[in-house]
């Protein structure tokens, strides 16, 4: 009895003072309701809908939908969409962020904004731009139709599109990552003798690559999903200019669910991949950020 | 190899950095920049290695125009105050990082550049660690590895920033002695940037005081301590009282008392500075002639040296004056106690010279 008349203040005491910031039970989980709920509602329903409607036919109708023809035309396109529009962007996005995290010039402020463009504009409107510029009536539409060169309409179009809606992840990514680590390891690097190429691939990119993967991984899921910007260039031709998403509202508009669904089912596997590596890729970062954490606690216990 | 700047200025947008700063670094010294922040030294360092341009002057490595040659053409070593150690390659990598980015035709072997590396390792005590990434390190380890990298492309010139400013006291006054060591054994031109006077003094051949973007002196560190040329040297290399009177031909007059200052006997009536080392400060009990009435309002008395405050009965200003024990016990000080100052060596400034 007295080993309880002893623990017992102790272990109630600290309690009391445990959290300054706690709330009551009943809000706690109330709050937590509310929130498991909203997600239910919104993430988890759609998700399971999604693969519930593409199996209602059967396992044979969800295959027939994605081995037909127009459906693989789709996805080929997507993929080509995706594999010229992601390369371009990771060159933009690196040599933009070395820019401004590396470099003091006129203009890089402007530079900064222009590169959250595209964020900023609604994904038609930057597919009109595009019709504005390319299609039979815009600026350049004459010349391109005397050299015969089809852009508004054509694969050339939905790629640019795609690369204009996508610019902004990896240097997003990049620059703040960038601008943290400074310049000093490429000074260091520059005093050793190395040259600019060097320092790029010895010094620079080793420091970014977590980040940079991770830029790459969100701006391939933007390009293989973009749909509004893709969907006023493209023309919507069957088995020619019908990317993946594309290809589900068509589909869904015959009123063909299963079949839609079905290819909507492909591109929710893409999303659930990406989120997978996505995750991988952003413990990977916090290893490398905390052991980093680490190195700076040190030097400042011992500035202190 | 020495190193010679001439007339140098550099300007932030309206800050002036340096202004017309000349300097001489005679082959295989150790130099120090002394200054407080903001004095320009690591920005004439940046220079000196091309990681800075200057708008004017120039910079001539044993008599060569380096003025305008790039950084990576300079062969200069430099270490980085918060070390710059590439954080993604071990110890190893880092040192040989050097040789490895040379062209084909002169890049060592790979024997080669093992044999090297792991020799400067083993001058920096460091050979066992040489798989450690820079995380794994502490700081005095990773300021140890960054010398190793700055030495390993046989620098001509070696330049540290603040070498020592991230480092707890005790590792700092080890590292201290080592560089000295290791300067004599290497005996590379060295210039390194400090804002610690104790620093710059102990480990160097040679001081330059610097202050708003301009050398203020140069020389030993004996002659710069003993013969201080403008106050703002006398101030900032420490241990010294300020005391304020008025020169009037020839003599100065603080409080009650008044001083000799020859060197100024053509000066009447101008605000003057009177500097006195705090070892040059004589205490006694009971007034006379010339002597200051103080009282006492600190006393450490931990160390070798008892130091005591005082507080100025004139002007209320404060001063410190260094005792042997043997003193403090003659004079039995206690705290509120008044006691009376006489400068024994004085050094006078008039207040526009400042």
């Amino acid at each position: 009895m007295t080993a309880i008349a002893f623990t017992r203040p102790a272990t109630s005491a600290p309690r009391a003072i445990e959290r300054a910031t706690g709330e009551a039970r009943w809000i706690r989980w109330t709050l937590t309701g509310i929130a498991l709920a909203f997600l239910t509602l919104t993430l988890v329903l759609p998700l399971v809908l999604v693969f519930h409607e593409a199996f209602a036919k059967g396992l044979s109708a969800y295959l027939d939908a994605i081995r037909e023809p127009d459906a693989l035309s789709a996805a080929r396109l997507t993929l080509l969409i995706a594999s010229i529009a992601v390369p371009i962007n990771l060159v933009f996005g690196v040599a933009a962020a070395w820019c401004i995290s590396k470099f003091e010039f006129r203009g890089k402020y402007l530079l900064m904004t222009l590169i959250d463009l595209p964020f900023a504009v609604s994904p038609v409107i930057s597919g009109m731009i595009f019709v504005l510029l390319f299609g039979m009536h815009g600026w350049f539409g004459s010349f391109l139709f005397d050299h015969d060169i089809k852009i508004i309409f054509a694969v050339p179009g939905m790629v640019l599109a795609t690369t204009f809606v996508t610019a902004p992840f990896i240097a997003r990514e990049l620059i703040p990552l960038m601008q943290e680590q400074g310049t000093e390891e490429e000074e260091a690097a520059i005093v050793l003798g190395a040259d600019g190429w060097q320092t790029f691939w010895r010094v620079t990119l080793p420091n970014i690559k977590w980040g940079l993967l991770y830029g790459l991984i969100l701006c391939n899921a933007r390009a293989m999903g973009e749909f509004g910007a893709v969907s006023v260039v493209s023309g919507h031709i069957r088995g020619e200019t019908n990317t993946l998403p594309l290809h589900v509202e068509i589909l869904y508009n015959e009123y063909s669910f299963a079949a839609s669904f079905a290819v909507a089912s492909v591109l929710t596997l893409l999303a659930l991949v990406t989120l997978a590596l996505k995750t991988i890729v952003e413990w990977q970062q916090r290893r490398a950020a905390a052991e980093q954490a680490a190195a700076n606690d040190e030097l400042e216990r011992i500035a202190a | 190899m020495s190193i010679q700047v001439r007339n140098l200025r550099k300007t932030f947008g309206d800050f002036v950095a340096l202004d017309d700063v000349s300097l001489d670094v005679p082959g295989g010294e150790l130099v120090a920049l002394l200054g407080p922040s903001g004095s320009g030294k690591t920005t004439l360092l940046r220079i000196i290695a091309g990681l800075e341009a200057a708008d004017q002057g120039s910079i001539h490595f044993h008599g060569e125009d380096a003025t305008v040659q790039p950084v990576r053409e300079r062969q200069v070593g430099f270490v980085f105050q918060h070390y710059a150690l590439f954080r993604h390659m071990s110890v190893f990598e880092n040192v040989a990082f050097g040789l490895r980015v040379r062209p084909r035709a002169d890049r060592p072997s790979e024997a080669e550049i093992r044999a090297t590396v792991m020799g400067l390792l083993t001058l920096v005590q460091l050979d066992v660690l040489a798989k450690r990434r820079p995380s794994e390190l502490s700081g005095g380890q990773r300021q140890r590895v960054a010398l190793a990298r700055a030495l390993a492309v046989k620098p001509k010139v070696l330049l540290l920033d603040e070498p020592f400013g991230a480092l707890d006291a005790k590792v700092r006054k080890e590292l201290r002695r080592w560089l000295r060591r290791l300067h004599e054994e290497v005996h590379v031109t060295s210039v390194f940037v400090t804002h610690d006077q104790e620093e710059a003094l102990e480990v160097s051949d040679r001081v330059v005081i610097m202050n708003e973007g301009r050398v203020e002196q140069s020389g030993t560190p004996e002659a710069v301590y003993e013969a201080p040329a403008t106050p703002f040297v006398y101030g900032f290399l420490g241990d010294v009282n300020l005391f304020h009177g008025r020169l009037h031909q020839g003599r100065v007059s603080i409080g009650e008392s008044e001083l000799d200052a020859p060197e100024w006997s053509e000066v009447r009536n101008q605000v003057g500075q009177a500097f006195v080392r705090t070892y040059d400060v004589q205490l006694h009990g009971s007034p006379r002639n010339g002597a200051l009435p103080a009282v006492v309002r600190h006393i450490h008395s931990f160390g070798p040296v008892v130091r005591v405050e005082l507080e100025l009965v004139h002007d209320r200003r404060t001063i410190e004056a260094h005792l042997s024990r043997h003193q403090y016990a003659q004079l039995a000080v206690t705290k509120d106690q008044r006691l009376y100052v006489v400068p024994t060596k004085v050094k006078v400034f008039a207040k526009d010279a400042t």
